[in-house]
């Protein structure tokens, strides 16, 4: 249990937040200035005077009502920054140490050697931080922070300064470590993809307040939460498990509550659970079920919600069994097929519109 | 050493080891005032900046007055820390490097400090959320990051003392043998007749030693900071 009731004050922005979550890995999603960072300095105990509480697993960290509040050093918070900020005078293997050293031995529980080998460091460790690609450093930093024996780790926009193809390579990455190691995270983006792959539960922020918190297609199916979760990015998680491969086609059969999804290949094996993310746009509808026609995952559904928009387009939110869906069309679609709330309808999602940053382990 | 007569080397060697001793002397205190400038945020902070600097400003000949009278058998400190601790500067060649030490910490605490504001704070930051105590973080990431600075310091303040003059004559006076160094031998050599050729021989030295000492300093500073870059395997 993450448990924050902070008010800190900067110049002329103000950062009030409170929530308590759960989950292992908990989002904290909001645009750029909304208090993100603000939050995780916060957390670790780096920000300067703050009043509130932040308590971890029961551990309180700051509690300004009874004047505790533990020094950075001895938080036990890791901190992964944006740009890495490894020790540029130091080797890998001495970044990595860093921490770890620091900390006394009988309080350690994470081994240097299994973070090594999980994180494929192996081959870096004599090289310095300059001679390492942008996502290897953000490995070392992984690394680095989980080697301080944290009880929480916090991940600032990790992948914000890598390509396309490193972005979902750090994603697995910090996947395998939320189930080998247990440490709780918060990962901070802006990247409602990310978040949605990441995520057990979301803390929404904008301008220093807390909108929002709850599991993750909960607050990133809502529609009134839109403006803040982004136009072209609105959409629906979905929780899932894999249901079998078809090696032939190269797809993965999901199964979730409300029925199944084809989606492109999966290295995961049949029973895990994953995570699918669905962009509303990415979803068409129609009244009847289609025949003739491509599109592989044809799910029939109710209107829950209609959101009407100013410009061309309207928001549908569907039910697909117990799970929130949500569709973006046009309003002259939406006249021509007279689409109502409660009505019986057929949502459409392309297998090809699933992509490695919108699927991952849940 | 033909070319030198055995007084010279003794002028030479004296002048070395004022040198050093003052650098050596005053590079913790300057490395904790380049710190606190850098990075203290506090009541005060122009006022120690502008002392840190006034030797740099001052005629040296006022230092040396101001130590005379706070450092001198008699002065408040001089007394106290020869009553107590046996320790004397007046008229001692200590003294000639406690004078050149005041007149070299602002070129070294410049350098430093400079080397200090260049570290990335949240680098820091970063170390501290690891576990270090700010004492340990300084020791393990901020001094090592300044080293270039820490070097071009310690050597732009040992030619500064090299060439140290108006304080130390003021204060320890010229004594061959204890405060004789380089620069005030070689005033002697031209005040007496037929002391040119020492005067110039001596100067000739003078003008190699803080060459050498400068273009150490660049190419120090210089290697430390490539340090980072030039083991790419």
């Amino acid at each position: 249990m993450i448990d924050v009731d902070i008010e800190q004050r900067l110049g002329t922005f103000a950062l009030r937040v409170r929530f308590a979550v759960e989950g292992r890995i908990v989002g904290v999603f909001g645009r750029s200035g909304a208090g993100k960072s603000t939050l995780l300095n916060v957390i670790a105990g780096v920000a300067g005077t703050v009043t509130g509480h932040v308590r971890v697993n029961g551990d309180t960290l700051l509690n300004s009502a009874d004047s505790v509040d533990v020094p950075a050093p001895h938080r036990r918070v890791g901190y992964v920054f944006q740009d890495a900020l490894l020790f540029p005078h130091l080797s890998v293997e001495a970044n990595l140490l860093y921490g770890h050293r620091l900390c006394p031995a009988t309080e350690r529980f994470i081994d240097p050697a299994q973070v090594i080998e999980l994180l494929g460091l192996a081959k870096l460790l004599q090289r310095k931080p300059r001679a390492l690609s942008g996502g290897e450093r953000q490995r070392v930093a992984l690394g680095r922070a989980l080697l301080a024996q944290p009880r929480l780790l916090l991940l600032d926009e990790p992948l914000s300064s890598l390509d396309g193809p490193r972005k979902g390579e750090i994603l697995n990455y910090i996947e395998r470590l939320r189930d080998v190691f247990a440490v709780p995270m918060i990962y901070v983006s802006h990247s409602v993809a990310e978040i949605a792959r990441l995520s057990d539960a979301v803390v929404l922020l904008a301008d220093g307040q807390c909108l929002a918190t709850g599991p993750v297609d909960q607050v990133m199916g809502r529609m009134d939460l839109k403006p803040h979760t982004g136009r072209y990015e609105a959409g629906a998680v979905i929780e899932a498990t894999v249901l079998s491969h078809d090696t032939a086609d190269q797809l993965t059969t999901l199964s979730f509550a409300g029925g199944e999804l084809a989606v492109p290949q999966l290295a995961a094996a049949p029973g895990d659970r994953v995570r699918a993310r669905i962009r509303a746009r990415d979803v068409s509808l129609a009244t009847q079920r289609p025949t003739g026609i491509s599109t592989l995952n044809i799910l029939p559904s109710r209107v829950t919600a209609i959101r009407e928009e100013t410009g061309p387009i309207v928001d549908i939110q569907l039910a697909v069994g117990d799970t929130a869906l949500m569709a973006r069309i046009t309003q002259r679609s939406r006249r021509e097929l007279g689409i109502h709330v409660d009505q019986q309808v057929y949502a459409l999602v392309k297998a090809v519109s699933f992509d490695h940053r919108s699927t991952g382990y849940a | 050493m033909g070319w030198l007569s055995a007084d010279e080397l003794g002028i030479i060697l004296l002048s070395l080891r004022v040198a050093a001793v003052s650098v050596l002397g005053s590079l913790p205190l300057a490395v904790l005032v380049a710190y606190v400038l850098a990075r203290g945020r506090f009541p005060g902070k122009t006022l120690l900046d502008v002392a840190v600097h006034l030797p740099l400003v001052l005629p040296p000949v006022v230092i040396g007055f101001a130590l005379l009278v706070l450092f001198g058998k008699h002065g408040p400190i001089g007394r106290l820390l020869s009553e107590h601790f046996g320790i004397v500067f007046a008229f001692r060649w200590t003294g000639a490097a406690l004078a050149a030490g005041i007149m070299g910490f602002p070129l070294m605490v410049r350098a430093i400090r400079l080397s200090i504001e260049g570290v990335d704070r949240r680098l820091e930051t970063a170390a501290r959320t690891l576990g270090g105590a700010r004492l340990w973080v300084f020791a393990s990431v901020t001094l090592p990051l300044a080293i270039p600075g820490l070097i071009t310091g310690v050597l732009l303040s040992f030619a500064r003392s090299l060439g140290e003059f108006g304080a130390t004559i003021t204060f320890v006076s010229n004594i061959p043998g204890e405060t004789e160094t380089l620069p005030l031998a070689i005033y002697s050599f031209t005040q007496v007749p037929g002391g040119d050729a020492q005067a110039l021989r001596l100067s000739l030295v003078a003008v190699a030693l803080s060459a050498v000492a400068l273009a150490a300093s660049q190419w120090l500073s210089g290697s430390a900071r490539r340090g980072g870059r030039d083991d790419r395997r």
